[in-house]
């Protein structure tokens, strides 16, 4: 009996008939696709995209060389020079971080006791032509002018768990 | 302007009538073939478009409004491709493969009737002329596997001919279901056999036979999901793996342009062609019979197409095999022996 049941079933089509309801229904469904460069999905404050060195208010670059990032760095992306200042303060003459090795997993950012190196949540970058990968001081720092609105505002919106 | 016309006019009647003949027929194909192929491009676009809505996406949308023109950029980046001969092919067996395909797939257009006496030419034999060019459809496909010297072409090639051959049998018999209800091979006569209204639509004496050539029609003409002939982890493309360029898109064309045949005759031989669904309920411009009834009922199946695409797993080959032979030509003679009886006894608004 049962297989004469399944036998009329498979030869009416019932099981491909409900299947093609479902697309048919799946075809008026709203979509879920996002348009790009239009619209984006929401990013967590705590994402971590391009990076950028941070300044005081006053115009000061926060780091002062204490090289934990460069200790950190389980990918060894960061190089550190330091010298003296004038002021007797130290400060990095150079501070480079090599994208290609870095592995974005934000290691520098919570080594950093004066949260001047941070990961922003830029995602949308590229390099040309080889060595800009390179991200000197100037260029982290130029980026961290840039976004220090968003910049701000992420490490605001996460400080309850920082 | 007045005088353009006249004088061309003039030179009309000046030519000998074989040379308007010929006249007539080049301009009766041309009318044909450039809305067959902007249906094709259109068709492509569709199929993404609508399998990409069944799927929860939206398909392409950046070419013109809303991906309107992305048929004609496929086509321009198909049509500036070289064309690769493979070294060791039949050069003239590869070149003449696509052509035959293509060649068929558009010439029989020649006997569909978009309205009534709305046709190419109106031949007694339509129904023959276009089970003929379609068998001989799988000439080309066949060359080009067997062209191209190639192993995964030369598989492809023989499946696609395998399962076309199968399935020209179950269709072959369908139509005999139609031939038999008309009493007529022409196409335009099958449509008026159909007249009066809805219920004298072929569709309902012959449900079973209808099915059986849609399906039928979809594993002709080698679509999803009876699509074994190409498999990207077995065999590539299948039979027109070794083509690219413009010899690929004549394949490609050809199997678009079959696709709408197949719907186009469905229509014509089942829902009554160009004949409203309204017919007979008194007199608006829907129950006005049009060509505008005939591209809608053929755009119904060709969605078709896509929602069998989007909806059916493949088939395994045997499966289709075993469809073919042991499910569909069975039916087919069945349902033929009860439209005899059908037909003996008058039963019906179609038999009487």
């Amino acid at each position: 009996m049962n297989r004469v049941r399944s036998w009329i079933k498979s030869l009416l089509l019932v099981e491909l008939f409900q299947g093609m309801g479902l697309t048919l229904k799946m075809f008026f469904m709203p979509k879920s696709t996002i348009l790009y460069p239009e619209e984006q999905t929401p990013k967590s404050p705590r994402y971590r995209g391009l990076h950028a060195q941070r300044r005081y208010a006053n115009g000061e670059e926060r780091c002062i060389a204490c090289k934990l990032c460069e200790a950190v760095c389980p990918a060894l992306a960061i190089t550190i020079d330091s010298e003296t200042r004038e002021d007797g303060t130290r400060r990095t003459t150079r501070y480079d971080i090599d994208l290609f090795k870095c592995i974005y997993c934000g290691f520098c950012e919570e080594a950093c006791p004066v949260d001047a190196i941070v990961e922003t949540s830029i995602t949308d970058f590229h390099f040309e032509q080889r060595g800009e990968q390179i991200m000197t001081k100037e260029k982290l720092l130029a980026i961290g002018d840039r976004y220090e609105a968003q910049i701000a505002g992420d490490r605001a919106a996460d400080a309850r768990y920082r | 302007m007045a005088g353009i016309f006249h004088s061309l006019v003039v030179y009309w009647t000046a030519l000998p009538p074989a040379w308007q003949l010929v006249l007539k027929s080049v301009a009766g194909i041309i009318v044909i073939m450039v809305p067959l192929i902007v249906a094709v491009g259109f068709m492509t676009l569709a199929e993404r478009k609508v399998i990409g809505y069944m799927q929860g996406r939206l398909g392409p949308n950046r070419v013109g409004m809303h991906g309107t023109f992305q048929w004609l950029a496929d086509v321009l980046k198909l049509v500036l491709k070289e064309v690769v001969l493979p070294t060791r092919a039949n050069t003239f067996l590869f070149l003449i493969a696509p052509i035959i395909s293509i060649g068929t797939a558009f010439a029989a257009w020649a006997v569909v009737p978009f309205d009534n006496g709305m046709l190419l030419s109106n031949i007694n034999a339509g129904l023959l002329y276009i089970l003929a060019l379609t068998s001989f459809g799988v000439y080309g496909i066949i060359l080009s596997g067997w062209a191209s010297n190639s192993k995964y072409a030369f598989l492809g090639a023989m499946r696609s001919a395998a399962q076309m051959v199968a399935y020209e049998i179950a269709m072959g018999f369908a139509l005999v279901g139609v031939l038999m209800a008309s009493r007529s091979l022409n196409l335009n006569q099958i449509v008026l056999g159909q007249s009066g209204n809805i219920w004298h639509w072929y569709l309902w004496p012959l449900l079973p036979l209808f099915l059986i050539y849609f399906i039928s029609g979809v594993a002709e003409t080698n679509r999803a999901p009876f699509d074994v002939a190409e498999g990207e982890s077995e065999i590539v493309a299948g039979f027109h793996v070794e083509y690219s360029g413009t010899a690929f898109a004549s394949f490609f064309l050809a199997e678009y342009a079959n696709m709408i045949l197949v719907s186009a005759l469905a229509s014509t031989m089942f829902l009554g062609g160009w004949l409203s669904p309204f017919q007979g309920l008194g007199d608006s411009f829907i129950t006005h019979s049009s060509i505008a009834w005939f591209a809608i009922k053929t755009a119904f199946f060709l969605y078709c197409f896509l929602w069998f695409r989007a909806t059916f797993p493949r088939y395994r080959y045997d499966q289709i095999m075993r469809l073919g032979w042991k499910v569909f030509i069975p039916i087919t003679i069945i349902w033929l022996m009860v439209e005899g009886v059908l037909i003996l006894y008058r039963v019906g608004p179609w038999f009487a």
